[in-house]
Formats: C-alpha cells, sequence, structure tokens
C-alpha cells in the first residue's frame, strides 16, 4: 500500500486536544508518524502540502439515510458515500428505514459488504429496534450487534409504545447497545411543519414542539432505572435541550444531535410553500435555533449529524402538506456548521471538530476520530478560508433537495483520507 | 397655429359647441346627452343648461365608461379602475348625443358605441367632440365639433376643465 | 394608487390598503354591468378562463364562471375528482397541461395551503387563488370587505368577530389580512381547540366568551360549523357549540342595532346561525353572493392583463 506524507498542516486533534503544526505519515492505513517536520528516511509515494489548511480526523456522520435498498432512485449507498467524502466525511452511520428495514443481521451484512466493495468511506449501517420498523416486536437486535450494527432506532418515527420501548431499552442494556431514538409522539404529529405563527399564517398543520419534548422526556423516565445508552436524535426544540440538559446533570447515559438545519434556518423560511424547507423534526423558531446553540456550547448537545435524507425532486415537487420529509445534508454540512457555531465565535474549529468526528466516534464506540499513531488513517482536510457556493447541482447525491443551494459559505474539505487511501481531493 | 385657448376661448368655443349640438336634433323633441368618461361627462354637464337656454325641453343625462369596450385592453399596461356606467334613462326610440372632448383616432367613439348597443337601441346617435384633431383610423366623423386642428401623431391636445384641472382651456403640445 | 401591477392574486396578506382598496373600488364598476339588461362586457374577448377546482365547490365556480362569461371571456372548466390526479399526476403535472391549451388565467381550488402559489412559481398564466386549504381565499375576503364597505361606507373603525372554526378557515385569514389593514378590529371567537392563541400575533383579538363582546360588534361573520371537526375532538358536540358560540335569537337581542351579520355559506341553519337571523333585515348574506360576482369579475379583469 503506497505512503503518504501531509506535511505542513495544523493538526486538530480533540482526543490529544492538539493544536499545533506536526506532519503525519501514513503506512498500511495507518498512521505511523506524527511529528513536526518529519522527514522521512525513504520518500514516501505520495505528499500532500497541508499548509494553511487544518488536518483534522475524518469526520463521523451518525445520521444519514442513503435509501437503499428500496428507493435507489433516490440515493444509492455508492452515491451517498460519493456524497460523504466530498463532504469530508469518512465515516457514516445508515438508518434503517429503507424499503425493507434493516432488521436482520443479513441486511447489516449487506450495508457492511456494499461498503467495504465501494472503499469510498465506512457505512456502517444502524438496524431497527422492532420487526419491519412497525414498532410492535422487538427486532433480532443482539444478532445484529455481533454483526455489525452501531445502533438501533425505528428514525422516521419514534417507537410510540412505552411498553415496547420499555423492552427494548431492557434488552439492549443487555449488550451494551445504543438506542437512538427519533422522538416524536405518534398522536401529536402529522403537521408539515412547526405548530406556531407562522403555520397559523400559512393555514398549514402544526407539528407542535411537545411531540417531540414528550418522547423524549418519557424516553428519559423509562430508562432511568435501565441505564440503556440513549441517543436524541436531531433535537429541534428549546425545551427539548433542557429536557437533555437535566437527564445528563442527573448523571443518566443520554447524549443527543442537532443537524444544520436546525442551526441555520427557522419555520420563517417555510413562507413560500418551498419543500425543500420541509423536514422532521420541522424548521422551529428562532429561540430554539438560539438554544440549541446554547446547547452545543454548553455540551448539552454532544454530537453533529446531518439526517441526510433524500427525495426525488418530484415527489418534493408535491403541495407542501403532502410532500415528504427531509433534505439533503453532506455536501455542505461542515461548512454550514462552521457558519452557524464557528463564525459568530460560538466555538472553535477545535470544538467544532470534536462535535463532527471525536465525539460521534466515541459514541458508537469506533476507534476512529483520532490523529494518534497506530489509529486508522481517517483523516479530513480542510481549508477553514475558502468561500465557496453551495450548489445543488454539482452535488454527487442522486438527489437535490437542499434549501441550501445558492447559499455563501466559508470551509472545504480539500481531502477526504480513508483508510489511509485519498478518496476525495477539491 | 395657436397653442393655447385660455378660459375667454373655452367659453366662446362652448357656446358653439352646444349650438352645434342643438343642431344636430331637433330640441323640442326628447333627447339624451351622454358624456364619456372623464372630460366628456363634465362636458355634457355645462351643456345641459346651454341646451335648455337653446330649447330643449326634456333632456337625458347619462354616462359611460367604455374601459371594457376598447379594442387595445390587451396591449394597455397596468390596468385602471373601471367606473360605472350611469344610464339610468330611456334610451330607446330617441336621439342620443355622445359627447366627448377629443376625437383622434375614432376607436373611443366606437367604443361607446358599442357600449351604447348593449343599454339600448336609440332612433339616431349624434358624435359631439369638443376638439377634432384628425388622425381618424375607423370610418367615424363628429356631427359637432367646436374646434377642428389637424394634428401630426407626435402632438397632443389637453382639454383643461375647471372641475377636474383646475382651470378651462386647451392646450396643443408634443406628445410625451 | 392609480393602476394594478400583480400578475396573480394568491392572498391578501401580500396586498396593501391602497392595492385592496382598488380592486374594491373596482369591483364597483363591474357591479353596475350586473344591473344591465345585457349583463356583458367584451373585456376579456378571447381570453380563456380556466377554473381548475381540486377539490368540491359549486358555488365559488359558479360565481367564477359567470364573472367569466360577463367578461366575455371563454370558461373552461376542470374539477379534481375522476381526473388525471387520482392516477397520480402531481398537481404541477396536471396545471402545466391544463395551461398548454392556452390558458391566461387559472382559478385554482384546492385542498391544500400554498397550493396556488406553487403554480404561481411554475406556470406562466395568471393564477387566482379561490381557496388553499386553510390558508387563504381573497375573493372571499375581498367581497366581505366590499359587503362591509357597502353597508357601513368604511371599514375603517369597525369591529368585526368572526366565529367558529378559525383554525382550519381560509376565509377567516383573509378576513383578517383585509380588514386589519383596511382598519378594522377583528376579534376571534370560539373555543381554544379552534382558535389558537397564535392568532393574536398576527393582529387578531382571541375571544372565548362570545357574549362578552357580543353587544360591542358591528359585523357578526358567522363560519360554517364542520363536523368532521368534532370527529376530531376540536369540540365535544354540536349543541354544546351552539349554546357557547350559535347566533342565537337571544344573542341577536343582545348585538347592537344596526348590527350587520354575515355568512360565507353554506349555511347550518339552527345551528352556527338561527334561520330567521340570517334571513332577517340585519343579514348581508345574499348581498355577500351578489357582491361576489363583481369582486370577482373586478379581480379576473385585473389579472388579466398580459
Amino acid at each position: 500500500m503506497p505512503t503518504l506524507l501531509i506535511q505542513n498542516g495544523t493538526i486538530l486533534d480533540p482526543s490529544t486536544n492538539t493544536q499545533e503544526k506536526l506532519d503525519l505519515l501514513i503506512e498500511n492505513g495507518r498512521i505511523t508518524q506524527r511529528a513536526a517536520g518529519y522527514q522521512p528516511a525513504t520518500k514516501p509515494d505520495q505528499i500532500i502540502d497541508a499548509v494553511g489548511k487544518l488536518v483534522a480526523p475524518g469526520l463521523i456522520d451518525v445520521h444519514v439515510h442513503f435509501r437503499e435498498p428500496g428507493d435507489e432512485e433516490e440515493e444509492t449507498i455508492a452515491s451517498g458515500a460519493a456524497a460523504a467524502v466530498a463532504g469530508g466525511f469518512t465515516t457514516v452511520c445508515v438508518m434503517p428505514n429503507t424499503k425493507p428495514a434493516i432488521d436482520n443481521a443479513a441486511q447489516i451484512e449487506f450495508v457492511l459488504r456494499e461498503s467495504e466493495r465501494l472503499g469510498l468511506c465506512n457505512v456502517l449501517p444502524t438496524g431497527s429496534i422492532t420487526k419491519h420498523r412497525d414498532g410492535s416486536e422487538l427486532a433480532e437486535m443482539a444478532d445484529m450487534h455481533r454483526r455489525g450494527a452501531v445502533a438501533f432506532t425505528d428514525d422516521g418515527a419514534g417507537v410510540n409504545d412505552v411498553s415496547v420501548m420499555r423492552k427494548a431499552f431492557q434488552y439492549i442494556k443487555m449488550f451494551d447497545g445504543l438506542v437512538m431514538q427519533h422522538c416524536e409522539d405518534e398522536k401529536l404529529a402529522g403537521g408539515a411543519m412547526h405548530a406556531g405563527v407562522v403555520s397559523t399564517s400559512l393555514g398549514l398543520p402544526g407539528l407542535p414542539a411537545e411531540a417531540e419534548q414528550l418522547m423524549i422526556a418519557r424516553d428519559v423516565l423509562l430508562n432511568r432505572t435501565i441505564g440503556c445508552r440513549y441517543h436524541v436524535q436531531h433535537i429541534s426544540t428549546a425545551f427539548s435541550v433542557e429536557l437533555i440538559r437535566r437527564a445528563k446533570k442527573d448523571g443518566l447515559p443520554v447524549t443527543a444531535e442537532v443537524a444544520p438545519h436546525h442551526l441555520l434556518l427557522t419555520d420563517e423560511d417555510c413562507r413560500g410553500y418551498d419543500t425543500n424547507f420541509k423536514m422532521n423534526p420541522p424548521l422551529r423558531t428562532a429561540v430554539d435555533v438560539a438554544a440549541c446553540i446554547q446547547g452545543v456550547v454548553d455540551g448539552t448537545i454532544d454530537i453533529l449529524a446531518t439526517d441526510h435524507a433524500p427525495h426525488r425532486a418530484e415527489e418534493k415537487e408535491l403541495e407542501f402538506a403532502k410532500a415528504p420529509n427531509g433534505i439533503i445534508g453532506l455536501e455542505g454540512a461542515m461548512a454550514l456548521y462552521a457558519q452557524a457555531l464557528v463564525t459568530p465565535g460560538h466555538i472553535t474549529w477545535m470544538k467544532l471538530i470534536d462535535l463532527m468526528s471525536t465525539a460521534p466516534a466515541k459514541l458508537i464506540r469506533s476507534t476512529r476520530g483520532t490523529l494518534q499513531v497506530g489509529r486508522a488513517a481517517d483523516i479530513t482536510i480542510i481549508d477553514p478560508d475558502v468561500s465557496w457556493t453551495i450548489d445543488k447541482t454539482q452535488f454527487k447525491s442522486k438527489s437535490r433537495n437542499c434549501p441550501f443551494h445558492g447559499r455563501q459559505v466559508k470551509g472545504r474539505a480539500t481531502h477526504t483520507i480513508v483508510n489511509g487511501r485519498v478518496v476525495w481531493a477539491l | 397655429m395657436q397653442t393655447h385657448y385660455d378660459a375667454k376661448d373655452f367659453a366662446a368655443l362652448l357656446e358653439k359647441f352646444a349650438n352645434g349640438i342643438a343642431a344636430s336634433v331637433i330640441v323640442e323633441q326628447p333627447f339624451n346627452v351622454v358624456g364619456i368618461r372623464t372630460r366628456g361627462e363634465l362636458l355634457a354637464q355645462r351643456l345641459l343648461p346651454m341646451l335648455a337656454a337653446r330649447g330643449a325641453k326634456q333632456v337625458g343625462h347619462g354616462t359611460l365608461d367604455i374601459t371594457l369596450y376598447r379594442d387595445d385592453l390587451s396591449e394597455l399596461g397596468p390596468r385602471a379602475i373601471v367606473h360605472p356606467t350611469e344610464l339610468d334613462i330611456e334610451i330607446d326610440k330617441r336621439p342620443l348625443v355622445l359627447v366627448d372632448d377629443v376625437l383622434y383616432t375614432g376607436r373611443t367613439a366606437r367604443a361607446a358605441l358599442d357600449a351604447l348597443a348593449d343599454f339600448g337601441r336609440p332612433s339616431i346617435v349624434r358624435l359631439a367632440v369638443f376638439v377634432d384633431r384628425g388622425g381618424r383610423e375607423l370610418p367615424i366623423h363628429p356631427d359637432a365639433a367646436a374646434l377642428r386642428i389637424n394634428l401630426p401623431a407626435v402632438q397632443q391636445v389637453k382639454v383643461k376643465m375647471l372641475e377636474r384641472d383646475g382651470e378651462d382651456g386647451i392646450d396643443v403640445m408634443q406628445r410625451i | 394608487m392609480s393602476a394594478w401591477t400583480h400578475k396573480h392574486l394568491l392572498s391578501l396578506e401580500a396586498l396593501s390598503a391602497e392595492e385592496i382598496t382598488f380592486v374594491l373600488d373596482t369591483a364597483v364598476g363591474f357591479k353596475e354591468v350586473s344591473t344591465r339588461s345585457v349583463k356583458k362586457v367584451p373585456a376579456l374577448r378571447g381570453k380563456v378562463i380556466v377554473n381548475a377546482f381540486f377539490e368540491d365547490s359549486t358555488r365559488t365556480r359558479m360565481s367564477f364562471s359567470l364573472a367569466a362569461q360577463r367578461l366575455s371571456a371563454d370558461v373552461l372548466d376542470f374539477s379534481g375528482s375522476g381526473s388525471s390526479v387520482s392516477k397520480g399526476e402531481t398537481l404541477i403535472d396536471t396545471a402545466r397541461n391544463i395551461e398548454a391549451m392556452g390558458v391566461d388565467v387559472m382559478v385554482v381550488r384546492h385542498s391544500a395551503a400554498g397550493a396556488a402559489e406553487t403554480l404561481a412559481k411554475h406556470l406562466s398564466c395568471s393564477i387566482v387563488n379561490a381557496g388553499d386549504g386553510a390558508h387563504e381565499h381573497p375573493t372571499q375576503g375581498l367581497l366581505d370587505l366590499y359587503t362591509m364597505r357597502e353597508r357601513f361606507g368604511r371599514i375603517e373603525g369597525l369591529k368585526v368577530a368572526i366565529v367558529g372554526d378559525i383554525g382550519n378557515s381560509r376565509v377567516a385569514r383573509s378576513n383578517l389580512w383585509g380588514l386589519k389593514k383596511l382598519g378594522a378590529e377583528v376579534i376571534f371567537v370560539g373555543p381554544p381547540t379552534l382558535v389558537p392563541k397564535t392568532f393574536e400575533k398576527l393582529g387578531a383579538k382571541v375571544v372565548h366568551d362570545f357574549d362578552s363582546i357580543i353587544g360591542q360588534v358591528d359585523v357578526i361573520n358567522m363560519l360554517r360549523v364542520q363536523n368532521e371537526r368534532m370527529k376530531s375532538a376540536q369540540f365535544p358536540t354540536v349543541r354544546e357549540f351552539t349554546s357557547l358560540f350559535g347566533l342565537t335569537s337571544d344573542r341577536f337581542a343582545r348585538c347592537k342595532k344596526d348590527v350587520f351579520v354575515m355568512h360565507p355559506g353554506p349555511m347550518n341553519r339552527g345551528v352556527e346561525i338561527q334561520s330567521d337571523i340570517a334571513d332577517g333585515a340585519s343579514s348581508g348574506i345574499l348581498k355577500q353572493v351578489e357582491n361576489g360576482l363583481a369582486v370577482r369579475m373586478a379581480v379576473l379583469y385585473l389579472v388579466s392583463r398580459v
């Protein structure tokens, strides 16, 4: 395997809290040297001059939808992985709401095999909590866990039946697995956008903030005596953040993630009925956005994840209330997070890399998310100062449902390196 | 050529106009005077007592808004307000004098005739215009005109009236 | 303001007070046309107007059809049921196909909020919103304004109560925007399940006790009570609704002497409004229908410029 030297860049490694000019030598897919002004004995096969750039552990997105099997015209594992590496991601976790749902070990193996065949980024499967993801009977989670499922979720919906969820916590706790919950009470669900002044004005059915808060509160309570590792997906409301904050204060094993659109957009953006602003959870108010940012700043929110959700153009062309939820996010995510969090001074680049790499690695118990010697060489090289325009027509994703099309952003991955191989370069 | 007519000229022209109209009908018998919005309407109101002074006994009075009958509606710019037509008079079987301020291409007069047809069937329709400036695009001719001048297309005539413009008068000017 | 410049009529929220007044003033001219023996003008001769009704409505469609015919336009009717909509074609596809027949104005009624606005973005003809879900019904708003102005000679300073299922009502929203812009006070009346407090942020006063305001208002606009709302538990029974929010003769007796009673129709006699009040001297309900024609003629005329 060819050797690679990355020199003159600034290493940002949250796992060791390192921020300094260091060179990295990569051999056999692993980081073998990390030193200032490193002079290799033999000339490496490839040298990347990273002057002026940040060299970070590869970005990890624990929440993407690649639609394979079932809706391959929207996205495939191949097209999704291509989009991921173009956005600087070296690892992604795909959600199990495919058709059929990923609810058994054979399906888990299919994703892993496909990931290996493609050799782009690490595509890690999650399994559904219930059979067919229908919320009624537990799926073979221990088996899926053994074959490589990194977490369990019925994402697309929450597990609404309290009794089923209680059993799920108990069962997953048995093998110290991870629950990722899409928090939405089904009885309050069904709205097309956040229930508030804007939905009142637009005459669209509203999805109240309480739908999310109810399930978080319920799960925290249910899990209190069980202690299963519990992760709240795509948090979106101010009081949800507060619920997580209190649970953490109580010492409960709770983590949470937030998506770029919940840090940058509000329900006001739904005026005009552009379905590219329709997702679930919906865009909330400016107060909620501020609370999510505060949650990131004070550590209540641990992880940034895109909820990359591709849909065909003709599906998104439907009436607002009928159009499917979701937007794609992988290719603009890092720059958008930087715009929401780093540029206004809420957090540093170091913290951003922690939220996008080290912390997610820890969540899914991956040995990646670090630049320590001996670890797999998953590396993202970032030019933090380059200005560019998000252009959906240039996306590697098969879909185009992106509300950020045309937005000016700053900061972009110039190289994505997975297991020591440069899989994408700008 | 005279390009400005003041209030005194205007008054004289109005007398002449009334004479012309009175001559175009049998004043002793009932007839109607219908003004085309906006200045035709104002002229018609001024004419009523003048016609009475010339022996008219029974004159009905109405106002016509011809906007909806124009043949150039789709070429016109943004839509202006449409005002109601006011014709609460017996139209059928009696003469009707259509009054307007300026006669140019003849298209307004044609539209007015179309509009009138939707309201009834006058025995005779006379066309009375204060100023005939020439330049007709349709075979339409006035039965009474106070002032006849032949203007090239680059010029236009503006009839001013006290009620609306603050003074009576006529201006001939370059088309803006 | 001297001229109309909008290609579409999608909502009253998007119009200024001057623009709303302009439409109302234009409608005065068109109302006169309906009094003639020949109730037709050649203004839109050669234009094609399509009533694209993706949701049932006999009355609004008839009103638009007649309005278009009185302007001498050619009128086509499309209704959603039994058409390609049920075969899986998207709204935009269907509308594009209709438009391809050479349509100048498309009058759109649809159960989805935003449908008219979406079509305005994707089509090149003029779009008139004839009701989109719970969003807006601008011509109903305009005809209500016209009828109130005709009755009181003004809108400014009027106190208008709109009673019933406000949350699901496009009529209420169009009335709210129009009335607020022209300086009236709008009071939404109903139980909190049908009249959410969020309407206060949009400029309405929200009241849950009809009797507390009944003697103060100049206009009472009663909305239709829909039984399906009862099934979705937004109010317990029609009986209880009537006792709290119906315009009964007892309540009517406590109204201002010159109160003006309106209803967008179709009425549930005996439910939201007692029959003799609906048919009485204070009722403007048939005036609303009559004025609807003039307002729709004005709107079709104004938007069909290019």
